[in-house]
């Protein structure tokens, strides 16, 4: 039964890819049923950006669900919330009027809130689910805000309305709305500061859930930047596309350098969707800027880059939480610190989520490498801009993307290395085993998504641009010069790239040296000897580097940000303080964001809950007195 | 086409056959410095083919990753070759990427290196490869941003044309913002390739070591290649910096004159900043691995001044 389920899910999303690659290429379609639901009625509308994010929804679905048609193993908990979540997801880019699109999007978020809430038993799930359900309503409440606003000044709740109304709105109006609008997407998309959930939340939904909710979900947050600052809005003054630019600059570093230290597996994938919404931000926030200057071509590239971004992350991060699920299933632990090994015990599961970890550090000739470049190139264009501020903002974001890409790197070598490499931690991982065959088509469907993503660029490319073409402004060529078959090349001779050629000349690289050590008459022989460790007699799992010790060097760079407290206990053996009983040792990081943001934003709410008190006393009579004055008020006042 | 591929492989063949050299002066020339005699030029190349014909010994620990690093390293190497303008400014592959597409194929390297460190489960290989992925990350910014500095005056990030709008203005290379630049990326230079005083090439002392802590478990053939691609590494950045910043001698034309003459440029340039090199290196002392962010933070703070004066000088 829950096996169909999932099986109905993939086809779902298999409709859902149909549909969004017709509304990509250019089909128009709408349905309208006034009755179904009050002020508006329901209203859906696909066009290029949604048919592209429901395409995007529905790829990630299909692996998503036949993964969980292995991995939920017919339990029938969360089947339910799994196919209005996706249903719900599928809905959010078609929506065409705020009363559809807030139905949408909160059947989106109860749904991912039950799942969070799938192991109910344990109190870190029903404190995460409790975490995202406060900030997805706050969320809510500046998206409705943003909304009724809107309505309230161009007179209408169709979004096709607004494009026609938004630009005759005063700019104070605009901002007001923007600003309100972006808070709440932003929320959903996991932007520094208000990410405070999704590191909950993510690693305590199922596995496949998690994927969709990192590799889609967040990215509805995206659309909805897009589609209000971009498309209903019209693009807006300078400050808007440097704020989304700084912001993603925040988040990509923050997000990074959070996930170096964090050991539980799930919870390093979730900080790095903080990251890689970081980089999306910045193609976004770069194509804003170069709109307002009215420089189209360039417009377009950067929103270009944010797309093939957005597509990118929902391939890897769906691949890297699949493969992570796998390892949870097998071992029962998220702990890196307690795995390793598990590359001899579970090869595909490995193979897998080293794919995804080196496309998500960017390595050529894999996906998240084209995008990442794709901004960069986006970026490193800035002097067109002649504003000497906007540009130092630029350089500070080209710096800030280097500096994530190699922090990515690091992270990954810790995640994959310490989790499957070497010798296993812990008897859990000694005894795992390969995940079945439905987990592993899920991986291996994603794994393909990385390569042809990463080699096809110049066919993917021209459909990106003409999604993003109409958002772009004046200027925008409406069939830009992309190179040919073979090379992407953008902006006249500024920079070009060819993914096959990259990849046709590794593989060559792989096989000069075998063939010159054949010539060389080297010799072939491998000897099997244990690890050479200066003489120690027992090569044992208590002599590996750990991922503590491995992230320590990143912890002392950055302790200003980290500050980290260090605990040692020590006990000593009553008779002689020469033998120790007993060492403890913590080195944890405290988060400046719950210390200096969310902290005290909720001691004042709490004071100000405790000064509000007295006037709750229990009594009916008392209550009666307050609607006697209540009413007096306003009868007086009206 | 023919020519094309010819010159691809002249300058694979050049960079392949030419960085044991480098490695081998280079060691000659600090000998000599601190008053050694020092082992001839030419002993890299006897070193390399002593390791060939020795057997592989392999950790029983390790895995597949282990045993494919070094190819993985070395054919990213073999591809930075075939992408930097050695001899011409537009080599036959330099369409495929540009400087950013660089800094990817040298993190690719890395990237596999740190996890064959981690793969034996010795504590020396881990130490080793969380320092270089660290010495790595923090270098990336500078990286990119020295390049930028120089792409904001070339209007391009194609390698071949930085190259050549810089040999256009000759006057270019003496201008505050490029030499800024220059030294922005010689220290990212010194501590990609594991040069003192970020990392000491060598010292065996594992507490001290990164890179040469990470390629403890790798003998025979396998060891070969790690140093193999670690030479040509060096000689790769040191012709970045010859070539970018320099580009005196690098022709358009794919004759065998020029080309020859390309080839005795890059010598000549190689000599000079190797000699730069190993002065360098035999007068500093190594840093504090705690101290080498600082170092970085420099060289950033170089190239940020190098973005900010072509701004304010154009």
């Amino acid at each position: 039964m829950a096996r169909l389920g999932y099986a109905l899910a993939a086809v779902l999303g298999l409709a859902a890819v149909g549909g969004g690659a017709a509304g990509m290429l250019g089909r128009e379609w709408t349905l309208a049923v006034p009755w179904l639901v009050p002020l508006g009625g329901l209203e859906l509308a696909l066009d290029p950006l949604g048919g592209f994010f429901l395409a995007l929804v529905g790829a990630a679905a299909v692996p998503a669900s036949i993964y969980a048609i292995g991995a939920a193993g017919g339990a029938a908990r969360g089947v339910g919330a799994y196919l209005v979540f996706v249903a719900a997801m599928c809905a959010v880019p078609l929506a065409a009027n705020v009363m559809t699109f807030a139905l949408a999007w909160e059947l989106m978020s109860l749904a991912s809130y039950f799942l969070v809430l799938h192991e109910r038993e344990r109190p870190e799930s029903v404190q995460a689910a409790w975490a995202y359900a406060v900030m997805t309503h706050v969320g809510l409440a500046c998206l409705l805000g943003g909304m009724l606003l809107l309505s309230a000044w161009t007179g209408s709740v169709r979004f096709a309305d607004w494009r026609a109304g938004a630009p005759l709105l005063a700019a104070g109006a605009r901002d007001l709305a923007f600003a309100l609008l972006a808070l709440g997407f932003a929320g959903k998309a996991g932007v520094i500061p208000l990410h405070i959930w999704l590191p909950l939340a993510h690693p305590a939904a199922p596995s496949h859930v998690s994927a969709l909710m990192s590799g889609v979900m967040i990215k509805l947050g995206v659309y909805g930047l897009m589609r209000a600052g971009v498309d209903w809005l019209g693009g807006g003054p300078a400050w808007w596309g440097t704020a989304l630019l700084l912001a993603g600059v925040v988040s990509a570093v923050v997000g990074v350098l959070y996930a170096l230290v964090e050991h539980d597996l799930k919870r390093l994938l979730a900080f790095h969707s903080i990251e890689n919404v970081g980089i999306i931000l910045m193609g976004l926030g770069a194509g804003m800027l170069y709109r307002q200057a009215g420089l189209g071509g360039l417009a377009l590239l950067g929103l270009v880059a944010a797309l093939y971004h957005t597509a990118n992350h929902a391939a890897f991060k769906g691949l890297l939480f699949l493969a992570a699920g796998a390892v949870v299933h097998a071992t029962g632990t998220r702990d890196v610190e307690r795995l390793g090994g598990l590359i001899k015990r579970m090869p595909w599961t490995a193979a897998c989520f080293l794919v995804g970890a080196a496309a998500i550090s960017a390595l050529p000739p894999l996906n998240g490498f084209v995008s990442e470049w794709l901004t960069f190139v986006a970026l490193l264009q800035n002097t067109q801009i002649a504003a000497p501020p906007l540009n130092l903002v630029f350089a500070l974001g080209i710096a800030g993307l280097a500096l994530t890409s190699g922090l990515a790197m690091a992270c990954f070598v810790k995640a994959f290395g310490i989790t499957f490499l070497a010798l296993p931690r812990s008897d859990a991982a000694a005894g795992a085993r390969e995940a079945g065959p439905a987990m592993r088509a899920g991986m291996a469907l994603l794994v393909a998504a990385c390569v042809a993503l990463g080699l096809g660029p110049t066919v993917v490319l021209p459909r990106l641009a003409a999604v993003a073409a109409p958002l772009a402004g004046a200027g925008a060529p409406a069939r830009p010069a992309l190179g040919d078959w073979l090379t992407v090349q953008l902006s006249g001779d500024f920079a070009s790239l060819s993914p096959l050629a990259i990849a046709a000349a590794l593989t060559l690289g792989l096989a000069a040296p075998l063939v010159a050590l054949r010539l060389a008459g080297a010799s072939r022989r491998r000897r099997l000897y244990e690890t050479w460790g200066c003489g120690r007699m027992l090569q044992t799992a208590r002599m590996e580097y750990t991922a503590t010790a491995f992230a320590n060097p990143f912890k002392r760079v950055f302790d200003f940000f980290y500050r980290p407290a260090k605990r040692l206990d020590i006990e000593f053996h009553p008779e002689s303080r020469l033998f120790v009983e007993r060492i403890e040792y913590a080195n944890p990081t405290r988060s400046i964001f719950e210390d200096w943001l969310y902290r005290p934003v909720l001691a004042g709410l709490h004071a100000a809950a405790r000064s509000v008190r007295p006037i709750q006393s229990g009594s009916a009579n008392l209550y009666l007195a307050y609607i006697l004055v209540a009413l007096i008020v306003l009868l007086v006042f009206a | 086409m023919i020519a094309g591929a010819a010159l691809g492989l002249l300058q694979v063949f050049v960079v392949a056959a030419g960085a044991p050299l480098l490695v081998g002066v280079l060691r000659t020339l600090k000998a000599r410095l601190v008053g050694r005699r020092g082992p001839s030029p030419w002993q890299p190349y006897a070193d390399l083919r002593k390791l060939l014909g020795k057997d592989a010994v392999v950790s029983e620990t390790t895995s597949w990753i282990f045993r494919v690093t070094p190819y993985v390293l070395t054919a990213s190497m073999l591809v930075t070759a075939l992408v930097i303008p050695v001899l011409v400014t537009r080599p036959p592959l330099g369409f495929a990427g540009n400087i950013v597409l660089l800094m990817y194929l040298f993190l690719l390297g890395t990237f596999f290196l740190a996890l064959a460190g981690l793969d034996a489960g010795s504590a020396f290989g881990g130490m080793g490869s969380s320092r270089e992925v660290a010495v790595a990350a923090l270098a990336e910014p500078t990286v990119i941003l020295a390049v930028f500095a120089l792409a904001l005056r070339a209007g391009t990030i194609n390698l071949g044309g930085v190259v050549e709008r810089v040999e256009a203005e000759p006057w270019l290379a003496v201008n505050p913002a490029h030499l800024l630049a220059f030294a922005a990326f010689f220290i990212v230079m010194l501590a990609e390739t594991g040069r003192l005083p970020v990392d000491n090439p060598a010292t065996h002392l594992e507490l001290t070591m990164i890179h040469e802590a990470m390629v403890l478990e790798y003998s025979g053939r396998y060891l070969a290649l790690v140093e193999w691609a670690a030479a040509m590494k060096l000689f790769l950045f040191l012709t970045l910096l010859a070539n970018l910043f320099f580009p005196w001698g690098v022709t358009h034309l794919a004759e065998p004159v020029p080309v020859a003459l390309g080839l005795l440029a890059l010598a000549g340039k190689l000599a000079v900043l190797t000699t730069l090199l190993a002065l360098v290196e035999t007068s500093v002392a190594k840093l504090r691995l705690f101290r080498v962010p600082e170092l970085l933070a420099g060289s950033f703070a170089l190239a940020i001044l190098s973005v900010m004066a072509v701004f304010l000088l154009r």
